[in-house]
């Protein structure tokens, strides 16, 4: 970026071409400004003094503009804008084909199954599903001692894990053979309770509420009967 | 006028019925607007007859009922694509044992993660980022202060740290991403779009804890799919905790890859429960460099040419 000093003289006005005179000032800044000086030598102060300032302004962008250009720039790409709504509209399909919250529990599910997760969760196996379902009528007392002995180690695993989820397992399947046996209600309201405390995980409160609804309903008479004894036993 | 008729039928039809127009002859708009409506009526009519009818059939038939027809979706009309990988590949799993990612499926690496922005993020891109952060276990956020990323590189590689992630900002809201796999890895620029944050997300659960979640990886089907799917999975680390039933997802459907991050729960042998906790957005791939982010110099492996490849609606890279 060379600077050039323009000047016009009234004399050379009916010639437009030959109107502007031009001079080309240094690269210097202090030899341009005292340049300015001499060619504007016979004209008034003032305007002399607005060249200079001028032309002092024009170099400080100029060298703005070459310390910028070394840096890092940024590359303006124009968006277009049917294919904008045609990836929004592509997206917003997607989403809605890709049902996500199935698919997530889907895989879940298959990994439960293949038994990625080991020991931590505590389901009944297939087979001793179907078996209960099938003997239900007849052996209820069987289930109920298996379901017991599941009880003792439900105690000693909760202690220690905290994310089990057993318990609640054995509730539902508690509903399906309806069986109401009071141990199994207590252990659930203490799991509770200890689930109320244990904030680590959390236990989603989304659950919570959908959790108690139901114990709590049943468990109500029982709330004061035992759970003294319960806690010493503990 | 029964206005079932369309303009060219068949000449010999045309002479026995008597002279009816075709609905987009009429000149009047109104008139014509009228007249389809009738027509369009009259098509419902019949639709609902003819599945009552074949409803019918279909009970009368009992077990001889033909099977019923599958609706096409765009995933079934989808063309085949070449470079399916296929389970039981060899080939494919000769290269994934060879590629650069083998160190982190060795487990030879631990992942470690630095997570930037462009220039100047603004909140909500910061926010992002420490969002992201607390979702990726082992994950730094430094913030860019006009660095140029081929400087950033080098010094990186010195720290240890296995992979780069800048979120790209424009007008406040981040909009893209680039995955940068760091000794020597390949490099993906991503468009982001529809980035919700923690607090925008309907739900009430609390944040991530510090366990290493789960990766869930759906429908990476090609070649190219696989080999970013590969990419993400090697972000986190190799052994997820269980105890903390936290999962990321990432999805792709139709090119889109979204992400989210859930709380499970398994309330019995056959239901879980999920609850979404930490942000989610959605992913397009743009293109795949080989070496590490290099603009100029770089060679690409896979740019997505508008021209060439979306000329097709049925056809999907990923």
């Amino acid at each position: 970026g060379r600077c050039y000093l323009y000047m016009k003289a009234i004399e050379r006005a009916p010639f437009p071409r030959r109107l502007w005179e031009r001079v080309l000032l240094s690269k210097n800044y202090e030899k341009a400004l005292e340049e300015i000086d001499e060619n504007l030598i016979y004209w008034p102060r003032f305007i002399r003094h607005k060249c200079k300032q001028r032309f002092t302004k024009i170099t400080q962008y100029l060298i703005r503009i070459r310390k910028l250009t070394l840096k890092r720039q940024r590359k303006l790409v124009p968006l277009r804008r049917k294919i904008e709504r045609r990836e929004k509209r592509r997206e917003e399909k997607a989403l809605i084909a890709a049902q996500l919250d199935n698919a997530i529990e889907k895989e879940l599910l298959e990994r439960l199954k293949q038994d990625t997760y080991g020991d931590i969760y505590n389901f009944p196996i297939h087979a001793f599903d179907k078996a209960l379902q099938q003997q239900d009528a007849e052996s209820e007392s069987e289930s109920d001692e298996e379901k017991e002995e599941e009880d003792d180690e439900d105690v000693d695993k909760r202690e220690f894990v905290e994310a089990d989820d057993s318990d609640l397992s054995d509730f539902e399947d508690m509903d399906k053979l309806e069986t109401s046996s009071e141990e199994e209600q207590e252990e659930e309201e203490e799991v509770e309770k200890k689930a109320s405390h244990s904030k680590s995980k959390g236990k989603t409160p989304l659950k919570g509420p959908a959790r108690r609804k139901r114990p709590y309903i049943e468990i109500e008479y029982e709330e004061e009967t035992e759970p003294a004894s319960k806690s010493k036993a503990a | 006028a029964s206005a079932a008729e369309h303009g060219g039928q068949p000449a010999p039809e045309r002479v026995l019925f008597p002279p009816t127009f075709s609905v987009s002859e009429i000149k009047n708009k109104q008139r014509r607007h009228f007249m389809f409506l009738r027509w369009k009526q009259q098509q419902r009519k019949e639709k609902l007859a003819a599945k009552k009818q074949r409803r019918k059939e279909r009970e009368a038939l009992g077990d001889k009922a033909p099977p019923k027809a599958i609706p096409k979706t765009i995933e079934n009309q989808r063309v085949y694509d070449e470079t399916t990988v296929d389970p039981n590949d060899e080939e494919v799993a000769f290269d994934e044992a060879t590629d650069e990612f083998a160190p982190y499926f060795n487990r030879q690496t631990v992942p470690k993660i630095l997570i930037t922005t462009s220039d100047r993020p603004r909140g909500r891109t910061v926010r992002f980022c420490e969002q992201l952060s607390t979702v990726i276990p082992n994950s730094h956020v430094y913030y860019r202060r006009g660095l140029a990323l081929k400087r950033i590189i080098p010094q990186c590689i010195a720290r240890d740290f296995t992979d780069l992630i800048v979120i790209n900002e424009d007008r406040k809201i981040p909009n893209g991403l680039v995955l940068s796999h760091l000794p020597e890895g390949p490099t993906a620029h991503f468009r982001m779009s529809s980035v919700r944050l923690r607090k925008e997300i309907k739900r009430k659960g609390k944040e991530p804890t510090e366990h290493v979640p789960e990766v869930i990886l759906n429908n990476f089907t090609t070649r190219l799919g696989h080999s970013i799917g590969r990419m993400f999975a090697s972000l986190f680390p190799h052994d997820p905790q269980f105890i903390g039933r936290q999962v990321a997802t990432f999805h792709n459907q139709r090119d889109y890859i979204f992400f989210r991050f859930h709380r499970y729960i398994f309330k019995s042998e056959k239901k879980v429960g999920i609850q979404e906790l930490g942000p989610r957005f959605t992913l397009k791939l743009r293109s795949l460099q080989k070496g590490t982010f290099d603009s100029k110099f770089g060679e690409y492996e896979w740019i997505h040419k508008r021209r060439e490849m979306d000329t097709s609606r049925r056809k999907f890279h990923l």
